[in-house]
């Protein structure tokens, strides 16, 4: 018994000093001169553009990959055909590739010198620090969350209940929404989730294609970057606060579905 | 497409100049250092986390003690955490400004610390289902056979284990490699000294020496794409075995 206790020590100290002692001294930091001063921190113009570039991040990728999660995830688990096995590596490599290395992607791409880069320029569209950009970057960085948590749900699920409704005459359109949907939709919502808090704070390959602008191209990451830098500890801790609390509701909000999944 | 075209600029890229610019590029000392570093700093992280991950995972399994579920919630923290946010609170308790009169920050602790941070759940969350299942009458049997504590951890838990724990580390060591947020401002990035591949990179970047960034960038790609088939390749096996 005393062993077990020792091992509970251990474990509760190392997360302490590792996760939450970190966590709360940002928080402690931040308000350490009042809620006021925290405010005033973090309501400045730039942090309030970089506040609104970072939702827009979230506004596009969220809506994009869950609906390519949702199809590459029917795909994957209901269709054969040559290269499917080459197609699921493929979906996970941006959990392997560094951030870094996405951005340098992106730039040898579209970049000024990049494959589509004459193209881009002839029609006056600028991805390579700019917000499109930006947007790439998130998108593929934030890519296998719904196809990973879609298609082990999918394969438990099975396709008998949609091959019922097809032969009561349901289209292929009316199956997806009114049987296969509604059997996957916690897979999804974890999927949806976890592709939030990835959008909302990546660093990496975002500020690779960034440039970093003050006002024009800083996410709110970026923002924490950039504030920390320039010996602004005020504006990096309070920005660094709005990401922590958002990523704490994420947490919660997963805890949530975990426990509605099992209850159901 | 969207995935592979990126990858395929890099790759052609960093082969431009032929065999031999790749080489040089990839061997100038500075690349060297950062890619050695990166290398030692992630067997370090994986060796801790190998460790303490397993024992977490144990003491969520097996213990019961009060607010144990917000524990269990808590282990998911560092992947809703954005990168940047974790390096900074990691200085703000270990930093040149912390309570502690020690600091981390320039060193390579503070990036094994920051590499720790964001690789917690690895380990944890491939141990914990393992563990939920493992049949508790074969260490029961064990021990009314007359084995201690000592051994039936290393004769029956461990070895049905390692497997998990392996993946766990395999996933967190390719994270590792390319992990740029956390690491960018606790290390300082002082070249030959606490430079990793990632920071590496961004500078060459911005340096405007894409050569040299896509030249390293490829020998990460591999690292870790290797890895992770490895894991999934695993996995493969021994679902093949036990199903």
């Amino acid at each position: 018994m005393r062993a077990s206790r020792r091992l509970r020590a251990v474990a509760l100290a190392y997360l302490a000093l590792l996760l939450v002692l970190p966590v709360g001294m940002v928080f402690y930091r931040t308000f350490e001169h009042g809620v006021a001063a925290a405010w005033a921190a973090v309501t400045t113009p730039d942090a309030i553009h970089a506040f609104w570039l970072t939702l827009l991040m979230v506004a596009v990728a969220v809506p994009a990959n869950t609906v390519f999660g949702i199809g590459c995830a029917l795909v994957l688990v209901r269709q054969r055909f040559p290269g499917k096995a080459l197609l699921n590596s493929l979906v996970d490599v941006p959990f392997a590739v560094s951030p870094v290395v996405v951005g340098l992607a992106l730039v040898l791409l579209y970049g000024r010198a990049g494959w589509f880069g004459t193209w881009l320029a002839d029609h006056g569209i600028q991805v390579i620090f700019a917000p499109l950009g930006m947007i790439l970057a998130t998108i593929f960085i934030s890519l296998p969350f719904v196809v990973r948590e879609v298609v082990p749900v999918l394969r438990e699920v099975g396709s008998e209940q949609e091959e019922a409704a097809s032969t009561l005459g349901a289209s292929p359109w009316q199956a997806f929404w009114r049987v296969t949907l509604p059997s996957i939709r916690w897979g999804v919502a974890y999927g949806v989730i976890l592709t939030t808090a990835r959008a909302l704070g990546e660093f990496g390959a975002v500020s690779v294609v960034s440039g970093k602008l003050a006002g024009q191209t800083e996410t709110l990451p970026i923002h924490v970057e950039q504030a920390f830098q320039n010996f602004d500890l005020a504006g990096a801790y309070s920005a660094s606060v709005v990401l922590a609390a958002l990523a704490l509701l994420t947490v919660l909000s997963m805890n949530l579905i975990k426990r509605e999944e099992v209850t159901r | 497409m969207f995935v592979l075209l990126p990858l395929a600029a890099v790759i052609a890229r960093s082969a431009q100049g032929g065999a031999s610019a790749f080489w040089d590029a990839v061997t100038t000392p500075q690349a060297v250092s950062a890619l050695e570093l990166t290398v030692g700093v992630s067997l370090a992280t994986v060796a801790i986390n190998l460790v303490f991950g397993t024992v977490i995972a144990w003491v969520l399994v097996r213990d019961e003690f009060p607010g144990k579920g917000i524990v269990k919630g808590l282990i998911d923290l560092p992947f809703a955490l954005p990168t940047i946010v974790a390096g900074l609170t990691l200085l703000a308790l270990y930093g040149p400004k912390g309570p502690f009169g020690f600091s981390v920050a320039f060193t390579r602790v503070g990036i094994v610390l920051a590499l720790l941070f964001v690789t917690l759940p690895f380990v944890v969350r491939a141990v914990q289902p393992v563990l939920l299942e493992l049949d508790r009458e074969m260490e029961e049997a064990a021990a009314s056979l007359g084995a201690g504590r000592r051994t039936v951890f290393r004769r029956i838990i461990l070895p049905n284990l390692m497997p998990a724990m392996l993946a766990g580390v395999g996933l967190a060591f390719a994270r590792c490699m390319g992990e740029f947020g956390a690491v960018v401002l606790i290390s300082g990035n002082l070249p030959f000294k606490t430079e990793v591949a990632s920071v590496f990179i961004f500078g060459q970047i911005e340096s405007d020496n894409v050569t040299a960034a896509a030249a390293v960038s490829v020998v990460l790609l591999a690292v870790s794409l290797l890895l992770l088939m490895g894991v999934a390749a695993a996995a493969r096996w021994r679902a093949r075995h036990e199903g």
